[in-house]
């Protein structure tokens, strides 16, 4: 900042005036020290720590040889690789679910309306309430005498109470009640950011509503749902606590993070644990990247309102 | 022969039209469905959890048999819930004070400077938001452990600092990009030095945007389970840990004081958030996504 007050013919003067001059010309100048404690931060907490979780998962051991042995030792072992498809069988249809269904409630709720704060606020309190209050609400809910059996079979629609916790069903559940509201209230954004004269525009030229929806709204929302979709994902994807409580989490949910977690924290063998949480990210990573690849096929530019 | 009646046009559309409203759109039929369905059960959800809080036995009955408070008083004890709260609020309180003052000088430089590496800057502060906590976490949790930070408030505090901050520049950067520089640079003209520039002109239009980054942080913080599960120990465990372990510890305790505290907690976030909801749309607790210019 003091660059700015030297008089301009102390500059050639003093080179390391000038050569603070051109620096700040390329925006290098003493403002920048403000994001010193931030660039530790993360350089700290979250490159250094990602960098030895990265060595540690290529360390060798006795019964792991080679810089590979612990991912050889995953791939190797089928109740351990079995994870990524157990987690990926209950994260895609639950994100799937939740990124479609958002999609007619969102269209139908974009314009204003009195009482749209009051629909978002209810929304919003399942996310905040968190997942392990879900579970714990969920157990008590859908179990064998839970309300929702109980009121099942006093309407008769089933004589025996459908079995909804410690398996495939509690724990998907549990994922579209805490992962639903997410997905509608991005997808509200998206569709309350689309020019609505755009559809009117297409009325008056005689589409009709399927159409002004598959031809106009559905492409301007695509880059909305693909964003959508990999945020929700990754929350879907990292399934620890109701999977833990709602599934059977040594059996058919025995989900990545699950795995990931009981080699840290139970065998305390933190390599091996290192290599789950790597396999963990890279999966993800490769979802959300099929994801955009997939995005791209659909229409490409503006949006006509904040979009993506 | 004649035509059946049914089937006439005219009487047709009359049958139409007496039951308008019945006959909305298929759409509209889904959505309100949809509405329903989910108001069950997260009511469900909610509502069981609090019954059973009150409850003195519940077992194969709509209702328990006779209410009582007692289960709270209970919980409070056993799961010496004075000392749950206390770390609660003071792993918020620093992980509050602390992402705040690393992040908004940050976001102050990322909305005004353009530099060489800015892309790549911004692509690592985003990095944490984009990878689940699970997946960080346990590396994040094994170095703390190496440098003895883990199991006790500082590596809670610190491993919930790693999404905290780059919220905070998510959230600042764009308030920052809408204060116009040219009150800044009129201050300067003026003689102000950088120092009375902080304080008069920054400090002032930076306190609202400040106050919402504040507030998500706080609502991610109480409830942000995986990181502090990680790094916690025996005394440095948050409310939702606390919650988690002791449901895990069932069979020992009480269902009905395991739902007393899940009660007291539903409270405590329900409290935050109707605070939080004075001062932030509910879209931006769930992600950063740029005001819809609507209300």
């Amino acid at each position: 900042m003091s660059v700015g007050t030297l008089p301009v013919s102390a500059v050639p003067a003093d080179p390391r005036g000038a050569w603070r001059h051109r620096m700040a010309d390329r925006g290098i100048d003493r403002t920048l020290w403000l994001l010193l404690p931030a660039v530790i931060f993360v350089v700290a907490l979250f490159v250094y720590p990602f960098l030895y979780g990265l060595s540690l998962s290529l360390t060798p051991s006795a019964d792991t040889p080679g810089i590979f042995g612990n991912y050889a030792k995953f791939f190797a072992d089928s109740y351990y690789s079995s994870t990524i498809w157990l987690t990926l069988r209950l994260a895609i249809p639950a994100t799937l679910f939740n990124t479609l269904a958002a999609v007619p409630f969102a269209y139908w709720m974009r314009g204003r309306f009195p009482g749209k704060r009051a629909v978002t606020t209810m929304l919003v309190v399942p996310i905040t309430l968190g997942t392990v209050l879900t579970a714990e609400g969920l157990l008590n809910f859908l179990g064998n005498a839970g309300w929702l059996n109980r009121f099942l079979m006093l309407i008769h629609v089933i004589n025996t109470p459908l079995k909804l916790t410690y398996n495939y069903w509690g724990v998907f559940l549990s994922l579209i009640l805490s992962g639903f509201p997410f997905a509608f209230l991005l997808i509200l954004s998206y569709t309350s950011g689309i020019d609505p004269t755009l559809e009117r525009a297409a009325s008056t030229l005689g589409a009709s509503t399927w159409q002004r929806f598959m031809r106009i709204t559905l492409p301007l929302l695509a880059p909305g749902l693909a964003t959508t979709f990999s945020l929700a994902f990754v929350m879907a994807f990292s399934v620890f606590p109701s999977a833990l409580m709602l599934g059977n989490p040594h059996g058919d949910e025995h989900v990545i993070a699950i795995a990931a977690y009981e080699q840290a924290y139970t065998y305390y063998n933190y390599s091996y644990a290192s290599a789950i949480a790597m396999v963990m990210g890279a999966v993800e990573l490769l979802v959300i990247a099929a994801v955009q690849a997939l995005r791209r096929t659909f229409y490409i530019g503006t949006t006509g309102g904040k979009g993506a | 022969m004649s035509s059946v009646s049914v089937s006439d046009p005219a009487v047709e559309s009359v049958i139409r039209r007496r039951t308008p409203r019945i006959v909305a759109t298929p759409t509209q039929w889904v959505v309100w469905g949809g509405v329903i369905a989910f108001m069950i059960f997260l009511m469900g959800t909610v509502g069981s959890v609090l019954v059973n809080s009150f409850g003195r036995t519940w077992f194969d009955s709509w209702w328990p048999q006779g209410f009582t408070t007692e289960w709270y008083a209970q919980s409070w004890t056993q799961f010496d819930l004075s000392q749950v709260f206390l770390v609660t609020l003071e792993v918020t309180g620093a992980v509050l004070l602390i992402s705040l003052l690393i992040g908004v000088p940050a976001s102050y430089v990322l909305a005004r400077k353009s530099f060489p590496g800015k892309g790549l800057l911004n692509l690592l502060f985003l990095m944490p938001i984009m990878v689940p906590p699970i997946t960080y976490g346990i590396p994040l949790a094994t170095a703390l452990y190496r440098f003895g930070l883990a199991g006790n408030m500082s590596g809670v505090i610190l491993a919930n600092l790693v999404p905290s901050v780059p919220f905070v520049i998510m959230t600042m950067t764009p308030f920052v990009e809408q204060l116009d520089p040219a009150l800044e640079n009129a201050a300067r003209m003026c003689g102000a030095g950088t120092g009375v520039i902080f304080r008069r002109i920054l400090m002032p239009l930076l306190v609202p945007g400040m106050l919402a980054a504040g507030i998500l942080v706080l609502v991610r913080t109480v409830g942000m389970f995986e990181l502090t599960f990680l790094t916690s120990g025996n005394s440095s465990q948050t409310i939702v840990v606390a919650l988690f372990n002791s449901m895990n510890a069932a069979g020992i305790r009480a269902q009905q004081s395991v739902d007393a505290m899940a009660v007291m907690y539903m409270l405590m976030m329900l409290i935050i958030l109707l605070v939080a909801l004075k001062f932030v749309n509910p879209t931006q607790l769930v992600a950063r996504v740029k005001e819809a210019p609507q209300e």
